[in-house]
């Protein structure tokens, strides 16, 4: 099993744009930017829809659920003191072009498959909330 | 394509220059750059005067210690330079931005002579202890640095590095196409080859598949001699208007075209197809300028500050199909010296050194006029190379550039 991340957790600095996303797990639910008038779904967060340039945009919950695109076990310690991790690329169930960078946690490196089903779990470090994933339902162990 | 002629064909790299090259030169990045600057004026038989036309990447006020190199003020001023134009910056097609602004305006008529140059001192910033990493600043309560901007998505999760996002890259094409560590290797090992050819380059020593294979792990499935290292080196050239060709004393590089094109996000994590991201779009629309192909190129230059990259290129421009980069790569050949596609000639960034794209547009010079001594190329009836490929970037910015010999 590798470590959920990297020994120390730099964090996003908190800002009118993006404290909702940041600090949307405090409830246990990812959210997202949403266009009100073409149901987008907006990431990362822009004051106007990019596909329909509409300004009526607000925040709404997701179900979590995520599919994986990519990954890597990062070995070399950047940062001192820290074990291997297994970076992901996710998108998130509900719009594909939606994705996260993440940590994939609950899960040996060897089980993880491109596709595979996962679901939001969030790390509290501060103020922040970081959005990880773990294989879906006890997909895997 | 369209009728009129591309603009860039306006222009040719007259006279090429590099400073010394090297692990911890312990020289400024002043000093470098003022001898590959001289050496290339001279190199395209001017002198000071002629030159009306300055550029770099990534110019003032970027990245970490020994990333950027001088500005141009620094340079007009070292060189009390006389200019019509301008330019430097980091936001473009690849690092190749300055020499493609350059074409333009040379086409435009801004400039006759345009000076552009790149250098790096990474590995003697890094050696002196000044490696900073990743800056940021406060906005939490606790003590740890804040971050802002497209590396807020990212830092939090320890993808701290290109070759983080890159191993993504590798990763999803040993999913998609099947791709092997065997496979990709032969790009570093192509590089070493070629490395010990070339008496600049900074590894030169042999190295074998098992070597390769054996070494550490930096992110899977990328290891560490998928990665280029720190070096210190300045590289220049000069970017003429193409009627002073057949004055210049060295067979000019016609630009025939150039790759600028970024059509999908431009982003590490967000960018439609991870298994191209933004050489794509550059390729493309190189191609879309030109009349000649792909099977006209006779020696490529790609950009490999990453294995990976060299095999995203290899797809991209088209010298073998999407996701047969692999196949394509396998045993070695095919890439050689005098292999079908000559690649990275002088040992490309993995083993000449990171010269940041700049090393891959000089050995595509040295190639078209015949330098390459020990390593030049030759195509088959023993024809020197006349059409050259080089590519710089990859990842969420790309550039792409084709150089004829010759009338262009
Ligand atoms: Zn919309």
């Amino acid at each position: 099993m590798t470590a959920d991340g990297p020994s120390i957790r730099l964090l996003p600095r908190l800002e009118p744009d993006n404290e909702f996303f940041w600090t949307s797990g405090a409830d246990g639910r990812l959210r997202f930017l949403r266009c009100q008038d073409c149901r987008s779904f907006i990431h990362p967060p822009y004051p106007r829809c990019p596909f329909c340039i509409s300004a009526d945009v607000a925040v709404e919950p997701v179900s979590g659920r995520a599919t994986l695109v990519a990954h890597t076990v990062n070995v070399h310690a950047w940062i001192p003191g820290s074990e291997p991790y297994i970076i992901g690329l996710v998108a998130i169930e509900e719009q594909e072009d939606v994705r996260l960078t993440t940590n994939l946690v609950g899960v040996d490196p060897d089980d993880v498959a491109t596709g595979m089903a996962l679901e939001v779990v969030f790390e509290q470090n501060d103020d922040v909330y970081l959005p990880l994933f773990r294989p879906a339902d006890g997909s895997a162990s | 394509m369209s009728t009129t002629e591309p603009l860039e064909r306006r222009a040719a790299i007259t006279g090429i220059g590099q400073s010394a090259i090297g692990r911890r030169l312990g020289r400024s990045e002043l000093d470098l750059t003022l001898d590959a600057c001289l050496d290339a004026v001279a190199d395209a038989g001017l002198t000071r005067d002629d030159i009306d036309g300055l550029a770099t990447y990534p110019g003032m006020g970027t990245g970490t210690p020994g990333f950027a190199g001088p500005t141009t003020p620094e340079v007009q001023d070292a060189l009390r330079l006389s200019l019509d134009w301008h330019d430097g910056g980091g936001e473009g097609p690849g690092q190749m931005r300055a020499l493609i602004a350059a074409c333009l305006a040379v086409g435009a008529g801004l400039a006759r002579h345009v000076l552009v140059y790149r250098t790096v001192t990474e590995s003697t910033a890094q050696g002196s202890g000044s490696r900073q990493g990743i800056g940021g600043d406060g906005g939490g309560s606790g003590s740890v640095p804040r971050f802002s901007g497209f590396l807020q998505w990212t830092l939090p999760f320890g993808a701290v590095s290109a070759v983080n996002w890159l191993a993504m890259v590798a990763q999803r094409r040993i999913h998609e196409f099947g791709l092997t560590r065997d496979q990709l290797g032969q790009i570093a090992l192509n590089a070493r080859r070629n490395a010990g050819l070339n008496p600049t380059a900074i590894y030169r020593e042999p190295m074998d598949l098992e070597a390769y294979l054996s070494a550490r792990m930096i992110s899977t499935p990328l290891g560490l001699f998928d990665c280029d290292a720190p070096s210190d080196g300045s590289t220049a050239f000069v970017v003429s208007h193409c009627d002073y060709a057949p004055d210049a004393p060295r067979p000019a590089c016609h630009v025939n075209a150039v790759g600028t094109a970024l059509r999908g996000r431009p982003s590490w994590d967000q960018f439609d197809d991870m298994t191209t991201m933004a050489a794509r779009d550059a390729a493309a629309s190189m191609w879309e300028r030109t009349e000649l192909t792909p099977a006209d190129v006779d020696v490529a230059q790609l950009y490999d500050g990453f294995s990976i990259l060299a095999m995203v290129w290899i797809e991209a421009l088209g010298f073998c199909g999407r996701g047969e980069g692999g196949p394509f790569v396998e045993g070695g050949s095919a890439i050689a010296l005098d292999g079908v596609l000559p690649l990275n000639t002088a040992g490309g960034q993995l083993s000449g050194g990171r010269l940041h794209g700049f090393g891959l547009i000089h050995e595509a010079c040295v190639q078209l006029r015949g330098e390459g001594g020990d390593r030049q190329v030759t195509r088959p009836g023993g024809r020197p190379p006349e059409v050259a490929a080089v590519s710089n970037g990859g990842g969420p910015i790309a550039g792409s550039l084709l150089l004829t010999r010759g009338a262009g």
